[in-house]
């Protein structure tokens, strides 16, 4: 078992926003159970901002700790800042992940970003149709 | 909290006894067994004793037995030392893709170095295909590898059958008895083994203990060079105490491995019976009985190993897991994927091995943690969250 900082644990014992959105606005799909780590993000978005993120993790500790900071970080951010959260930043707030898991587990913001990405396409489609 | 270890093949305490006997070795009987003087009688003869009892364990004549430091050690020498010396004589080894790394990646680095290795596939129990074995065979091949036991799944490979087809051709063989010994009976003649490692932690010895019995007309290339200790195959001062320790664990393994293993086979059944009966998605891995006896491997459907075994440590108890997350090289077990385990099953998997202690009134708390921990983790699930999704949509209408 790897040597976790205390806001790893705390994460991982703890996890905040845990789900999945029913009539989410966003989704995005990161990872594959073969390589250990899959994590589904769903979003909520108003007035161009972040109103409710919700995720589901498949994945070790660092992965469960990752997915509840990032819907924490993301949470009532609008989309361009949340767009600015990076896994380093992610990292970060987690106080340091252990080198082995910076690549494979940390793919938080990737998923919310994939999220956000699936709601702008959206709504771009909806707008383009619509006019 | 309490505290329940279902992880004693990665470490198990040192036997009280077991200390006890060692002690002396450390302050009275402190000489060197290589010494002329007096100082050095004592450490002499205590290691003498403990080749004695490593015999005992194994049925074979001590003079056939090297003390090394560790179980990877003698898999080292049994190979890289085999290959050397025979090396006028050919150059391929024949192993299987579920042994331990102590074997696999020293045959990689032969590979590098001009053997030519085939490693023999098994089936989903974990047993190894004999007609395959014996179709891998050619003229150039001078040695035959095969672990005894699994140390991930417990399975016991036939290892009388590989024997006599490799003494047929005139082939050594060695095995890597370490997840074996002390809790199945061994003998070196009926297995007919010409090489055979073991390690003393396995049986409540000390860590940093190994041993290889070598038969007679073997030769092997020593890996460490120096002095002519132990026959001159494996030069340096021997750590008589902590080898009179493994001795003195053999001895009583020797004794006790009967009731032992049929005490143990008993707490690991009933436990899985109870994990299996109370816990929902749960996969046994390895054969159903061809396994050790203390030896359980499940696959947890739907979550990650690492975090089970994380949420387990929580609520005091421990196991190991074939996750990826696990292993430094973040790969899933290659025992598990040789078997043929999906790969989301196997980051899933737990491997409990039991101890000789009683665990018997621990079963009920460790069947609801593991199902506490179990239903957690699935919840927050992609995967399970999927499986409910598609198992509503397949339900028969009312």
């Amino acid at each position: 078992m790897p040597q976790y900082s205390d806001k790893v644990m705390d994460h991982f014992t703890n996890p905040r926003n845990i789900g999945e959105i029913t009539d989410p606005d966003g989704v995005g799909e990161v990872g594959n159970p073969v390589c250990g780590d899959m994590m589904k993000f769903t979003i909520k978005v108003k007035d161009g901002r972040i109103e409710d993120v919700k995720y589901l993790t498949f994945g070790c500790g660092a992965a469960i700790s990752v997915s509840s900071m990032v819907s924490e970080m993301a949470k009532g951010k609008t989309l361009e800042e949340a767009l600015k959260i990076t896994n380093k930043q992610v990292a970060e707030e987690l106080g340091g992940l252990p080198g082995n898991k910076m690549h494979c587990s940390n793919l938080g913001a990737d998923a919310l970003h994939k999220a956000i990405e699936d709601y702008m396409e959206k709504n771009k489609i909806k707008a383009e149709s619509g006019s | 909290m309490k505290t329940i270890n279902l992880d004693y093949a990665a470490a198990a305490p040192v036997e009280p006894a077991v200390l006890e006997y060692m002690l002396p070795y450390f302050k009275e009987y402190y000489g060197n067994p290589s010494s002329g003087h007096s100082l050095g009688e004592r450490p002499r003869k205590a290691l003498e004793e403990a080749r004695e009892k490593v015999g005992i364990l194994l049925e074979a004549e001590p003079k056939n037995i090297i003390f090394t430091s560790s179980a990877s050690e003698s898999n080292n020498l049994a190979i890289k030392g085999l290959a050397a010396s025979a090396k006028n004589k050919g150059n391929h080894i024949i192993s299987s893709t579920i042994e331990h790394f102590s074997i696999l990646n020293q045959l990689k680095t032969l590979q590098k170095n001009g053997y030519e290795v085939t490693l023999i596939p098994v089936d989903r129990h974990g047993f190894l295909s004999l007609d395959k074995l014996a179709e891998a065979i050619k003229d150039e091949t001078i040695l035959i590898s095969i672990q005894t036991a699994n140390p991930e799944i417990g399975t016991i490979q036939p290892v009388e059958k590989i024997a006599a087809i490799a003494r047929e051709k005139g082939i050594t063989f060695h095995t890597d008895a370490t997840a074996a010994a002390g809790w199945i009976p061994l003998s070196v003649e009926k297995m007919g083994v010409d090489l055979l490692t073991l390690a003393g932690d396995q049986f409540y010895g000390p860590k940093g203990t190994g041993a290889l019995f070598i038969r007679r007309g073997v030769r092997l290339t020593p890996l460490i060079e120096g002095g002519i200790q132990e026959r001159g195959l494996r030069a340096g001062t021997e750590n008589v105490a902590l080898i009179a320790g493994m001795g003195e664990a053999a001895r009583i393994a020797s004794e006790n491995i009967e009731q032992n293993s049929k005490v143990v086979a008993a707490q690991r059944d009933k436990l899985k019976e109870s994990l299996l009966a109370n816990v929902p998605h749960l996969h046994l891995n390895g054969h159903p009985e061809q396994r050790v006896p203390r030896n359980l491997n499940l696959s947890v459907e739907f979550v990650e190993g690492e975090a089970l075994l994380m949420r387990l440590n929580m609520v005091g108890i421990h196991v190991s897991s074939g996750s990826s997350c696990t292993s430094q090289a973040l790969k899933s077990s290659h025992v598990l994927s040789a078997i043929g385990v999906p790969p989301e099953l196997a980051q899933g998997s737990l491997l409990f091995t039991l101890g000789k202690e009683n665990i018997a009134d621990d079963i009920p708390y460790i069947t609801e943690q593991l199902g506490q921990v179990a239903g957690l983790l699935r919840n927050m699930s992609p995967l399970y969250h999927q499986y409910l999704k598609e198992a509503e949509k397949n339900a028969p209408v009312q």
